[in-house]
């Protein structure tokens, strides 16, 4: 990995029996995997699962040691199919990504895997990025579970449990020749906490075994007939096979009295927070003590449909707290005991909501509704629960929605992809505007302000190809925007080789920042750093060169705007026909002062002659009318009040977390703003020539400003 | 593990946990604050679960930390919850001003049980500072919701007291919750916690002593009161220079006291653009404007149309041109001030480069006035000579080929009257004032609002431009304002709409509730 180094979390991998483990969730997965004796991982970054991917990737003494294969995949397909190792032989492996997107980027490796079976312990983490603060659709990976018959696993969002389910997941797998899908929420990814580690395992059968000794088996391969006799296996001999492990196991929990007339079915990653709700209701305590029974799914498919009957036999009512939408597992609770005479009745989203976050308060209405028609008695001694109306009702609360702003996620200070906003913002000004089509990556927060460029994004890498209808004569052309890492995903075939093939007539502007920025900055094919485990410096360039694009631009300063903004104009009004490829790069600023901050920092230390720059703005100068701004959305760039009785509006003013990438500049020169900003280069360490030029120009300076400041008359007061 | 369940009802336990929400923008170091407290937790024996969704913090975006923390019982692991629940939160620390209003609205902040910790600095979003006005947020409202929404509030700068001691945000809020003393554990377990996290160790312990010392102090002024107040200075007695002495006399002698300071204001501001003798230029047009207040009932309404032209006359006076942008460029108070505001040590040398794009319309500008016009309506001249002239030059102030050369262009300033750019600018000047003056007599407040109007005139160039035309757009509606009750209040609303977004969309949309209103669009 390039600028972020993950060495402390990699110590954590190493702990042994018996030591405690503190620290995130998705790490205590990455421990677990190695502790089941997982043979290869791989995976696809991004949130809430970068983490395992990022510490892995630094990894690699340990996971030499173990005799761990681990790569980054190219794409959620590529990772996935990589799960085809452990089909003819006994080799556990693991795969990660997001969740759904990655999940529907792999479903065509997955319904293959699902179809043949696997011999290895096969397990799919999937970081779920639902509710407040996702960046993805809402949608549930439980559906693919279903369609293509794999397990999924939901356990209770704390270490020791997810932590068991890696374990148990491993044997599952085995146990019924399944994939096993394990959903982790983002928060539970990012709980901090702390569970007893256990030793490292070896695989106990490895790749290179397994290459040395090949196996075939025509019935596992998706072609008829076999393809036909794998349905039947599923649902003959896998199936039965997973629910008897599920059940032998105890996989799903009890908590709370057995008997009692209502209960409370749930998927494990519900649990702290159905638990908390009946804290709330005063119908359990803090150390997981319910006054309730509770039905706690930690394998959310298949059901186990003599456990759920078992549980609603003899209680009047229960009720099915799952998240999101549609409720598979109310439907198939319903079906379960309609088929069984259970007159139990069923409740879940009728009182709960049908999608969005199942937060706390939301779980305490609804639980409590439930109650209130079934067992009202035990609502009895109920403690008042915590209730924000009252204050939210109050006038002086209501008004603050008309002062705190919208706060999205936006461009970093100096990030490279501002100026080609600016730039585009500026060729609008002069050709109009276009229809923009985006892509997954951090150049989506374009369609924020204060860029508001660019419409829909079809998915990763697929910018391009969500502009491909778009082929007719006009008199304008759609621009597709991509980063390095959709391009590298999907975007070089999907997109570019599309357009290509085509004869698309539209610009495809592909955003280099050397990384995989927006999932943490990762290494990806095209960044410049040297990767010892990595091919990196395979040029985007090149490849849409191999692809057959013949109008190609490559801007290797995207903080020229003036330069950007003429591009596109040459790619929106040139006669030359096929796709007109623009390639704008700089590196990510992020990551670029991750790397060179400490390296200046040591430099001066050390006594070296450093310039650092940064900008600033003459406030007196600046009329306040904000136009730099929006041209920038910079977060060092803002606004100041002054104490000027003649100035009503703040001037624009820059902190000092100024990076001094060159964009307020550039964009005042481009655009043709105020002259106010000011380029500031602040020579650390001067030589002695430097003193001596220093000390010349401020004689000559200062005589002249002292002659001019005599003869201006001004008040002496 | 299948849990044998018992058929006895336990016996509740009554403890909670204590809950801490962080809200913080990606940056502020929301991460190592909420690192810190489940240190501090943990060392002290308790149990400790901190999460969060940091996805869109690492860019800038707002987000949520939420710890839980609990003593254990008998080896039992509590359960706890990974989202706070509105009326549920003891402790509330805001990272900053309008993040705490966040907090209040998202009903994290109770008066029954949440202590709110919360940096009075403003970090402004882009929605805010994109405005071509003032678009800022009132943290005056997050003052008043404050003093309903919580049980105790601890609110100041704790940004610029981080700054001051070389740390950031999270140090200071980790300071004064220590000294809040809502968490049971002692100011020395709080420092251990830094240690332990082993980074920038020593700026964090003096934010964070600082912050706790400070957090004990009484509550200052409302943080609604922390933007400068505009400096206006009562007049001197005298001046030892004759002319300004005059000037100050004109001031005194002509009008009430309540108008004098932003007449001095503007006098100095002319003084500094010009001469005096345009300072007495100025006054004799504000005078023009004085009899025609007090003519208009002016003395019963405090001379606002006097206040209001003194202002913005002044404004429109001292326009930007580029010789104006070569003077202040060039001052001595210029290269002090710069050396301070970016922070240069007395051993650090630097140089300044200005980003400057002059166009052959500025050129035209500051020639003699019959030139510059006979230049403009020669396209063809002018277009030959705008293509030598328009591009953007990095003026390296700091040396002496480029500071000469400004020092120079900031001297033609004695020609300045004779140009035709100030030509213009006297003449809209004029035209304005005049409708001010021919409306006061029959409606006193639509001729202040038209005055203040000129408040929509600014930047350079292309927003300049932009500027005139919403400001002529607005002023075209006096005509027609002229003589309804609520004209003036229209006129208000026009010109606050216009300062809302560049394209004058709001502007637009205003008139159109005009037209729809009155009818009679003819008369724009």
């Amino acid at each position: 990995m390039a600028e972020r180094s993950f060495a402390r979390e990699v110590e954590d991998l190493k702990l042994g029996e018996g030591e405690i483990f503190r620290g995130e969730g998705i790490l205590a997965i990455t421990k677990a995997l190695l502790q089941s004796g997982v043979g290869y991982v791989g995976g696809y970054q991004g949130s809430p699962i970068s983490h395992l991917m990022d510490v892995l990737a630094d990894a690699k003494g340990v996971l030499d040691d173990l005799g761990v294969h681990f790569e980054s995949s190219a794409s959620e397909a590529a990772a996935a199919a990589m799960l085809s190792a452990s089909v003819m032989y006994p080799i556990r492996g693991a795969v990660t990504w997001k969740s759904t997107a990655g999940t529907n980027v792999a479903s065509d490796a997955l319904t293959n895997l699902a179809s043949g079976g696997v011999m290895g312990g096969s397990l799919i983490i999937l970081g779920e990025d639902f509710g407040e603060g996702s960046s993805i659709p809402q949608e549930r990976s439980h559906a693919f579970a279903m369609k293509s018959q794999m397990w999924l696993l939901d356990p209770r969002p704390n270490l020791t449990s997810m932590v068991k389910a890696v374990e148990d997941g491993f044997e599952l797998s085995e146990a019924s020749n399944t994939p096993v899908m394990l959903q982790i929420r983002i928060r539970a990814c990012h709980v901090h906490g702390h569970f007893v580690a256990k030793d490292n395992k070896r695989p106990t059968f490895t790749l290179k075994e397994a290459l040395e000794n090949p196996r075939r088996d025509v019935n596992r391969v998706v072609l008829p007939p076999a393809s036909l006799f794998h349905d039947k296996e599923k649902l003959e001999q896998r199936w039965p096979k997973a629910v008897e492990f599920i059940r032998s196991r105890g996989l799903n929990e009890h908590f709370g009295p057995t008997d009692g007339d209502v209960g409370i079915i749930l998927q494990g990653g519900m649990y702290n927070g159905v638990m908390r709700a009946l804290q709330l209701l005063g119908l359990a305590d803090v150390y997981g003590n319910s006054l309730l029974p509770l039905y706690v799914l930690n394998v959310t498919y298949p059901l186990v449909d003599d456990e759920v009957a078992d549980f609603c036999l003899g209680k009047k009512a229960v009720i099915m707290v799952e998240e999101g939408h549609p409720e598979y597992l109310e439907q198939s609770l319903n079906t379960i005991l309609r088929r069984r005479d259970i007159a139990t009745k069923v409740h879940g989203k009728d009182l709960l909501s049908l999608g969005g976050d199942y937060t706390t308060a939301l779980m305490v209405d609804g639980l409590r509704s439930f109650l209130k028609s079934h067992a009202p008695r035990l609502l009895g001694n109920q403690p008042p629960t915590p209730d924000p109306k009252p204050v939210l009702e109050n006038a002086k609360v209501k008004a603050l929605t008309e002062v705190v702003p919208p706060r999205p996620a936006g461009f970093c200070t100096g990030c490279p992809e501002r100026p080609i906003f600016a730039g585009m913002k500026l060729m609008e000004k002069e050709l109009g505007q276009h229809h923009v089509s985006g892509d997954i990556g951090c150049h989506i927060f374009s369609v924020l302000p204060p860029f508001n460029i660019g419409g829909n994004t079809m998915g990763y890498g697929l910018s391009g190809a969500g502009a491909s209808a778009f082929n007719v004569k006009a008199d304008k052309r759609p621009i597709a925007v991509m980063g390095d890492g959709g391009f590298w995903h999907n975007g070089l075939v999907s997109s570019v080789g599309n357009a290509v093939f085509n004869k698309h007539d539209g610009v495809i502007l592909i955003v280099d920042n050397h990384y995989s920025a927006a999932t943490g900055g990762q290494d990806i094919l095209s960044s410049r750093a040297q990767n010892p485990t990595r091919s990196t410096n395979n040029t985007i360039a090149e490849a849409v060169k191999g692809v057959g694009v013949k109008w190609l631009r490559q801007i290797d300063r995207t903080y020229d705007v003036a330069k950007v903004r003429d591009t596109l104009k040459e790619a929106l009004t040139t006669p030359e026909e096929g796709p007109k490829v623009i390639i704008a790069s700089s590196e990510c600023m992020l990551n670029k002062q991750r790397r060179v901050k400490p390296q200046f920092n040591q430099a001066v230390k050390g006594g070296k002659r450093m310039v650092r720059e940064r900008f600033g703005v003459d406030e007196d100068v600046c009329t306040g009318d904000h136009a730099c701004i929006r041209l920038s959305g910079c977060p060092s760039l803002s606004v100041k009040h002054t104490d000027d009785p003649l100035k009503d509006d703040p001037v624009a003013a820059i902190d000092n977390s100024c990076v001094g990438c060159g964009n307020c500049g550039e964009v005042s020169e481009a655009a043709v703003l105020c002259p106010s900003f000011y380029r500031a280069d602040i020579i650390y360490n001067p030589t002695r020539l430097d003193r001596i030029a220093a000390t010349l120009r401020g004689l000559f300076i200062g005589f002249l400003q002292r002659r001019r400041a005599s003869r201006q008359i001004a008040f002496a007061a | 593990m299948l849990q044998k369940p018992s058929n006895m009802a336990p016996r509740l336990a009554t403890e909670k946990p204590i809950t801490v929400a962080i809200l913080a923008m990606g940056g502020q170091g929301g991460g190592v604050l909420s690192d810190w407290i489940v240190d501090l937790a943990e060392a002290g024996g308790w149990v400790a679960q901190s999460t969060s969704v940091p996805g869109v913090a690492q860019r800038t975006g707002a987000t949520i930390y939420y710890i839980e923390m609990l003593p254990p019982k008998d080896a039992k692991p509590p359960v706890l919850s990974l989202m706070p629940t509105p009326g549920d939160v003891d402790v509330v620390l805001a990272a900053e001003f309008m993040e705490a209003g966040r907090a209040m609205l998202r009903g994290l902040v109770t008066p029954e049980r949440t202590t709110l910790i919360a940096s009075s600095h403003r970090s402004y979003a882009v929605t805010e500072k994109e405005k071509p006005g003032d678009g800022t947020g009132d943290p005056a409202v997050v003052v008043e919701a404050t003093g309903v929404s919580a049980k105790r509030a601890i609110v100041f700068d704790m940004q610029s007291l981080a700054e001051a001691n070389g740390s950031v945000v999270s140090a200071a809020m980790f300071g004064a919750l220590a000294s809040a003393e809502v968490l049971p554990f002692p100011r020395s377990a709080f420092e251990t916690a830094i240690r332990a996290g082993g980074k920038g160790v020593e700026a964090s312990l003096r934010a964070f002593a600082a912050a706790y010392d400070r957090a004990r102090e009484p509550a200052g002024k409302a943080p609604s009161q922390q933007l400068p107040a505009k400096l206006l200075p009562p007049l001197p007695a005298s001046d030892p220079h004759p002319g300004l002495n005059r000037l100050l006399d004109r001031i005194r002698a002509g009008y009430p006291q309540p108008v004098q300071p932003m007449l001095f204001a503007g006098v100095k501001r002319l003084l500094d653009y010009q001469d005096v003798a345009y300072a007495n230029e100025y006054l004799d047009k504000v005078e023009a404007a004085h009899r025609l207040d007090a003519a208009g009932g002016g003395a019963r309404r405090g001379f606002a149309f006097t206040a209001e032209v003194a202002k913005y006359l002044a404004v429109a006076m001292a326009y930007d041109d580029v010789i104006r942008v070569a003077d202040l460029k060039t001052r001595a108070s210029r290269f002090e001030r710069v050396r301070k505001e970016i922070g240069v040590k007395s051993d650090q040398i630097v140089y300044t480069t200005e980003y400057m794009h002059p166009r052959m319309e500025e050129v035209a500008g500051t020639m003699p006035a019959a030139l510059g016009r006979w230049l403009e309506d020669s396209p063809r001249l002018f277009g030959t000579l705008d293509k030598m002239i328009n591009k953007g030059r990095r003026v390296r102030t700091g040396t002496v080929g480029w500071y000469l050369m400004l020092h120079m262009l900031a001297g033609t300033k004695r020609f300045r009257r004779r140009t035709l750019r100030h030509a213009r600018e006297i003449e809209h000047i004029d035209r304005w004032l005049d409708l001010a003056g021919k409306v006061i007599a029959a409606d006193y407040e639509l001729a202040v609002e038209v005055v203040s109007c000129r408040r929509l005139v600014k930047g350079y160039s292309d927003t300049h431009a932009r500027g005139h035309s919403k400001f002529d757009k607005v002023i075209g509606q006096v005509s027609r304002l002229q003589g309804r009750a609520d004209g003036a209040s229209w006129l208000n609303r026009l010109r606050r709409a216009a300062l809302l977004d560049e394209e004058g969309k709001a502007l637009d949309g205003a008139l159109q509730t005009i037209d729809s209103i009155y009818g009679d669009k003819a008369a724009a």
